[in-house]
């Protein structure tokens, strides 16, 4: 019992990680966009190749996928996000789609349909025993990883100047301008920063999610409901509703294998009906 | 009798009272102005008494029936509309249709899915004749987005017509109207059958002095003074808080 | 119903010539639909060793101009229609293996149960932002998708539903071999919910959906039930998209969860695209250049076609949907001007 709570918490801090960029540009800067996971799946197949193809070091593999897909991001940002956060939110659907189309063939075509797996080091792979109960190393490593970055997005973005720049610049974004803040590089930075997350949470989740190119597509729901539920005023809604979704996963395809998914959507369109626009509105304020 | 009636209106947003405790009865076939300076409230108002916002307290009642809790739409059914400040209208339609189909809903055919809209002669003939009168005959045929802003704000107030309301709430509906122009606004309103009641939010004071006979004042989202014409004309407490102000 | 001539109306009204022949002019039948149709007829003995890809042409075309009513007219993005497709397209498969076989009998029974989804869904699409709306009709399609997976006792979960073959077409035209009635089947359904389409859209219902979706808060303003009209066009489309789903499994007597994958609910939103959204015939024109798109990519690139067809969406929307969707409706827009000059 306690182990699959522990992992659905360990689950649930990958989902956080996965879907915190999306959570910024979706529901502060207005932008659907459906193809969130494709960053994510970058990032676990830059550890795929840096370990399998050349030896590398596990360790050195998470910064290296955050760096890639933030790159990714930020360059996707400058070319092609960037001209559609005016546009309908049909056409950034379409553009987003249209993007996962391409990472996923394009994911097929340079490495193969197949399941990637790696080789964890040593040391985080097998179970240990803590009071009594059998926890797996690399969940627990995960768990503590991503508490750290939860902690220190929430403090990046109430405590320091660019976190303060992004509110302005999402709250208004012609008054920020007015106020000499360069609200097109505190976007591309953002959206780089998130993407960059993705592809960490990606790498990190190879492991528990498994990777192969339809990635995107597959967790696409997982983290709009993140989104959807946490909603967007703060780091630590999103957090909770990661983590719960996490928990209910785990647990729903564990216990009830057959109805697991239903309980999921189930309750997303509940809480939809219930909160259609509550659960998007920035912090309440209409 | 009474056409427009609120009870302690109140509306809040967030911690503003943006509307508050408005209490207003405007008489049937009345020509009733509501002036005040820049934010005191007018539009939002005119979005309670349309069911565009929902109030946070008190009530409105349309020749003494409580419509507070219908949907806007169906307020519209109950004999009450209005014209926006910014032109609202639909910018692929051509006037006719825009007409046809505000005609269309009023006379209750507008959920009719099997019929074409060119069989209802009576419609469109009715929107032909509204058009021609509001001089948008010319035009009737061309997309909305593309003519003239004069020509728009024409039929958005041509399109509040078209719903034959009993009470009609106009929003400023001479701005950036040409000058020549906009008497003809106002002779097409003064025009309406004595028994439609109009409620006018106007900047132009000449323009209120001329068309209303009653007028309320709001200020800060309370009403200030309220009165015929003439007389809240002399009142000193208003001259100071507004006309002295503006002019 | 006729509208008796009112007594309150202060001015009677003049017959204005001009002006009911404009409003006429808005349904008039053009150039560019006889065409469509006639060759569409023409196929049938020209092409007819490619009746199976005209079939796949029709089927689509049919589920995108079910979209094109909630897209193109009511305004609402969803990312899930293809669970009014899926639906029509099991229920048809289980009547035909369990009850009755007879085609025409089974599109109906899944258009009334895809309708009944449209239904039951609709209030779910009333409210909200385009987000909720994506998630609620992306949520729906996914359920039923785990659920066809889930239960597969009934449905040959991942497996699918086969071993069932339909009677013939109300008893008297068989499915041939090479799929020569199951393509004329197929088109007299597609072109008679195209036909109640295009009523629907030239009505009174259908001026008032245009509206809501240009300026919801004035279309409130001249008395229309907005509500009222989105739950009733949603459950027509359902059915129509029902009926798409019907027609693949009885031409293909199979089938499986893939009816309810995500991809088909893009791909129809990528076909509408291609078309043009809001003219009902943008789904038939863009059937045909999407499925010969994919044909044609599926040939050169076997695997790995989504990638095009992902560039094409991207450069669709960056080009600007309107400019590029705009030149179907140019050319048949000139061919019918000359052709009402010349009459």
């Amino acid at each position: 019992m306690l182990t699959i709570l522990f992992d659905g918490i360990a689950y649930g801090m990958l989902l956080f990680i996965l879907a915190c960029g999306l959570t910024i540009t979706l529901g502060l800067m207005n932008f659907i966009n459906l193809a969130h996971g494709a960053f994510a799946m970058t990032g676990g197949y830059v550890t795929v190749v840096m370990m399998n193809r050349y030896g590398l070091s596990f360790y050195w593999c998470l910064p290296a996928a955050f760096f890639v897909s933030a790159a990714l991001g930020a360059i996707l940002e400058r070319t092609l996000y960037r001209r559609l956060y005016q546009a309908s939110h049909l056409d950034q659907v379409l553009f987003s789609v249209g993007l996962v189309f391409m990472a996923v063939a394009a994911a097929d075509y340079v490495m193969g349909g197949q399941q990637q797996l790696i080789q964890l080091p040593p040391e985080l792979s097998g179970r240990t025993e803590i009071i009594g109960i059998g926890i797996g190393r690399y969940r627990l490593f995960t768990i503590v990883v991503c508490a750290f970055l939860a902690m220190g997005l929430q403090l990046i973005l109430s405590k320091t100047r660019f976190g303060s720049r992004l509110r302005a610049a999402v709250d208004d974004r012609r008054v920020a301008m007015g106020l000499g803040i360069n609200v097109p590089v505190v976007f591309a930075l953002t959206f780089a920063f998130g993407s960059g997350l993705a592809g960490l949470g990606g790498a990190m989740g190879a492991e528990i999610l498994g990777l192969d190119p339809n990635f995107p597509l597959k967790f696409m729901i997982y983290f709009l409901i993140v989104v959807a539920v946490g909603g967007t005023s703060t780091v630590s809604g999103p957090f909770l509703a990661a983590i719960l979704l996490g928990i209910a996963d785990v647990a729903g395809k564990y216990y009830v294998p057959a109805i697991g998914p239903f309980v999921i959507y189930g309750l997303m369109i509940l809480m939809l009906i219930v909160r259609p626009n509550g659960l998007f509105a920035r912090g309440g304020a209409r | 009798m009474i056409a427009l009636e609120t009870q302690g209106l109140k509306r809040r947003f967030g911690a503003f009272v943006v509307t508050n405790d408005v209490s207003l009865r405007v008489e049937r076939g009345a020509r009733h102005a509501l002036i005040g300076p820049n934010g005191a409230g007018k539009t939002t108002l005119i979005n309670l008494l349309t069911g565009v916002l929902k109030p946070s307290a008190g009530c409105i009642l349309l020749e003494g029936e409580d419509i507070t809790a219908l949907p806007a739409h169906r307020r519209v059914k109950k004999g009450i509309t209005r014209t926006f400040q910014i032109n609202q209208l639909f910018g692929e339609y051509t006037p006719l249709e825009t007409l046809a189909l505000a005609i269309g809903e009023r006379d209750g055919i507008g959920g009719n899915l099997v019929r074409d809209l060119g069989s209802f002669d009576d419609v469109v003939d009715e929107a032909a004749e509204l058009l021609s009168r509001f001089g948008l005959g010319s035009v009737m045929g061309q997309r909305t987005a593309t003519l003239a802003y004069g020509k728009q704000r024409l039929l958005e107030i041509a399109l509040a017509f078209a719903s034959k309301p009993r009470v009609l709430l106009l929003d400023e509906p001479a701005a950036g109207v040409p000058e020549d122009e906009r008497h003809e606004v106002l002779k097409i309103v003064s025009d309406l059958p004595g028994d439609v009641t109009v409620l006018l939010i106007e900047h132009d004071m000449d323009l209120v002095f001329s068309f209303a006979t009653c007028i309320t004042v709001l200020v800060a989202g309370a009403i200030f003074a309220e009165g015929p014409a003439t007389e809240v004309a002399n009142d000193a407490r208003v001259k100071a808080v507004y006309l002295g102000e503006s002019a | 119903m006729s509208v008796v001539a009112d007594g309150s109306r202060a001015l009677a009204p003049m017959p204005d010539d001009a002006a009911r022949s404009q409003i006429r002019r808005r349904s008039r039948i053009r150039l560019y639909e006889l065409v469509i149709w006639f060759l569409a007829v023409a196929a049938i003995i020209v092409l007819p060793s490619k009746m199976l890809i005209l079939t796949e042409i029709a089927i689509l075309a049919l589920f995108a101009v079910s979209l094109d009513l909630v897209l193109g007219f009511a305004g609402i993005v969803s990312l899930g229609h293809t669970a009014f497709f899926g639906l029509g397209a099991y229920v048809a498969g289980l009547f035909a293996r369990h009850y009755f076989a007879e085609p025409v009998a089974g599109l109906i029974l899944a258009g009334a149960a895809s309708g009944l989804l449209g239904f039951a869904t609709s209030f779910l699409v009333l409210r909200g932002s385009d987000l909720t709306r994506l998630m609620t009709t992306l949520g729906i399609a996914l359920m039923l998708g785990e659920l066809a997976n889930q239960m597969g006792w009934l449905t040959g979960g991942a497996d699918g539903l086969s071993g069932f073959s339909l009677d013939p077409i109300l008893g008297l035209f068989e499915f041939d071999l090479w799929g020569r009635n199951g393509y004329i089947y197929c088109l007299a359904v597609l072109f008679t919910s195209t036909m109640i389409a295009r009523r629907i859209a030239y009505s009174p219902f259908g001026l008032s959906l245009k509206a809501i979706k240009t300026n919801p808060m004035r279309a409130a303003m001249v008395g229309v039930p907005a509500r009222r009209r989105i739950i009733i066009v949603y459950t027509v489309a359902a059915v129509m998209a029902g009926f798409s789903g019907a027609l693949l499994t009885q031409t293909t007597s199979f089938v499986s969860p893939d009816v309810l994958a995500f991809h088909r609910s893009a791909d129809v939103l990528l076909v509408l695209v291609i078309g043009g959204t809001g003219y009902l015939y943008g789904g038939i024109l863009g059937a045909i250049g999407f499925t010969l798109l994919r044909d044609w990519l599926s040939v050169v690139t076997p695997q790995y076609w989504m990638f095009w067809i992902g560039l094409l969406l991207i450069i669709l929307v960056l080009v600007g949907r309107d400019r590029l969707a705009g030149w179907m409706q140019y050319l048949p827009g000139r061919l019918a001007q000359s052709r009402s000059s010349r009459s």
